[in-house]
């Protein structure tokens, strides 16, 4: 997902008799749903853990607008770009909001903008796969931004206050991105055959990548029963992504698009889809930073930062300017 | 001189006629640049005729360790509520 592979800073879940008093207090909240607020005490693993997880998803989502700017100079007419400006813009946002949640968790913006650019921190490897022709930017919002709903909207129940009322506020914006890509994929499969190769092409290449997004099966995940009892993750990995893929596929046959996989086939039994495993050895190897394009979103972030110093800076320095002479004429 | 952009709260009146809401914070140089952000980040969706902002340093708070002596009396005065009192029903509306 926008967070993924994090781990918990902690292995192994401590039973009743193990924890202290504080620690027992703190779990029977989350056992009854309370969220915990960013002055609430609460375990240093926890506060380790949710820093990771909300500062890699917040990191997803500024990384994340790259592969769509990418395509914004280029749109094919005015109101595709109006509409793809506006919702990059609302990623930019959603970063806003997440790193404000960590922030409330005492770590500084400043300080996970240093982490991710020393790579330290990560973003979601989905963001890592170029985006090759216009119908992709259709595909990310319907594909990528659809999968990021799924996920989101579990954990708009997540036990952390600010991280759950965030998720609220994205949410709400995320369905507009959805569609705008739905409706941008429709035009191109309902167009020309050119436009429909394209379309096809899309969905093709961004197929796995997007089912990837939710990590891999939770039989391999170790870190997933301490942030499942702490509420930090809500759902398991393979559930989130048996879902997406329940909605996505009808979604692609009412396109007229082949499906990506030839093992998608309808289960009577389990009333599920079945779907072929995605290649894990690709996943592991774009997280460790060998991606088609990890190099070059990270190079496009840091350079963004540093060629933003000059103006953050010049603005501070003219804040305190101003503050010292109101101070001086009182 | 530490350079990260002071942290604001922001706060939205929804419509004419409610009150401010805390929605969120954001960073800025200052005040005037915070309110211009917040309108940026906060209100893109018609969400607020009125923005707030106060710098989150400023924002004096209860602690959660208030929690029992600070609301728990409350409990015990139910004759603060209406429904403490049985009215007949013949004086009508109340
Ligand atoms: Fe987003
Ligand atoms: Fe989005």
């Amino acid at each position: 997902m926008y967070a993924q592979m994090i781990k918990t800073a902690r292995a192994g879940i401590k039973t009743r008799d193990e924890m202290s008093d504080l620690e027992r207090d703190f779990q029977d909240k989350i056992d009854r749903d309370i969220k915990i607020e960013p002055r609430d005490w609460m375990p240093d693993d926890y506060r380790a853990t949710l820093i990771r997880q909300i500062g890699q998803h917040a990191h997803s989502e500024v990384v994340g607008q790259l592969p769509e700017g990418n395509w914004i100079t280029r749109a094919p007419t005015l109101e595709r770009k109006a509409i793809l400006l506006a919702k990059v813009q609302d990623e930019a946002g959603h970063g806003l909001y997440l790193y404000s949640a960590a922030e409330t968790l005492g770590e500084s913006r400043d300080e996970l903008t240093r982490l991710l650019h020393e790579g330290k921190m990560k973003y979601s490897s989905i963001f890592n796969y170029p985006t090759l022709n216009w119908a992709d930017m259709g595909a990310v919002g319907w594909l990528v931004d659809g999968a990021a709903i799924v996920n989101q909207v579990a954990l708009q129940r997540t036990s952390y206050g600010p991280y759950a009322r965030a998720m609220v506020r994205i949410c709400k914006e995320e369905s507009f991105h959805a569609r705008q890509g739905y409706h941008a994929m429709m035009k191109m499969a309902f167009g020309t055959p050119e436009q429909k190769a394209m379309a096809q092409s899309a969905l093709d290449r961004l197929w796995f990548p997007s089912i990837m997004m939710f990590g891999p099966s939770d039989a391999e995940s170790t870190h997933s029963e301490q942030s499942m009892a702490w509420k930090i993750k809500v759902k398991s990995n393979d559930e989130l992504r048996q879902q997406y893929i329940d909605q996505t596929v009808p979604q692609i046959e009412y396109l007229g698009l082949d499906l990506p996989d030839p093992s998608l086939k309808w289960n009577e039994e389990t009333g599920h889809y079945d779907y072929g495993e995605p290649d894990w050895s690709e996943f592991f190897d774009v997280i460790k930073g060998n991606g088609p394009c990890n190099v070059d979103r990270l190079r496009n972030r840091v350079k963004a930062w540093e060629d933003g110093a000059w103006v953050r800076d010049g603005l501070m320095a003219h804040a305190r300017k101003k503050a010292a002479a109101k101070v001086a004429a009182q | 001189m530490k350079n990260e952009w002071p942290l604001w709260e922001v706060f939205i009146r929804g419509q004419h006629g409610l009150s401010h809401r805390h929605v969120g914070s954001l960073h800025a140089p200052d005040a005037e640049t915070a309110i211009r952000n917040a309108r940026d980040v906060y209100t893109r969706r018609n969400e607020g005729v009125s923005i707030w902002v106060a710098e989150a340093a400023h924002i004096a708070a209860s602690t959660p360790g208030d929690k029992g002596p600070y609301y728990d009396p409350s409990q015990s005065k139910v004759y603060r509520h209406p429904t403490f009192f049985d009215i007949p029903d013949e004086v009508g509306s109340m």
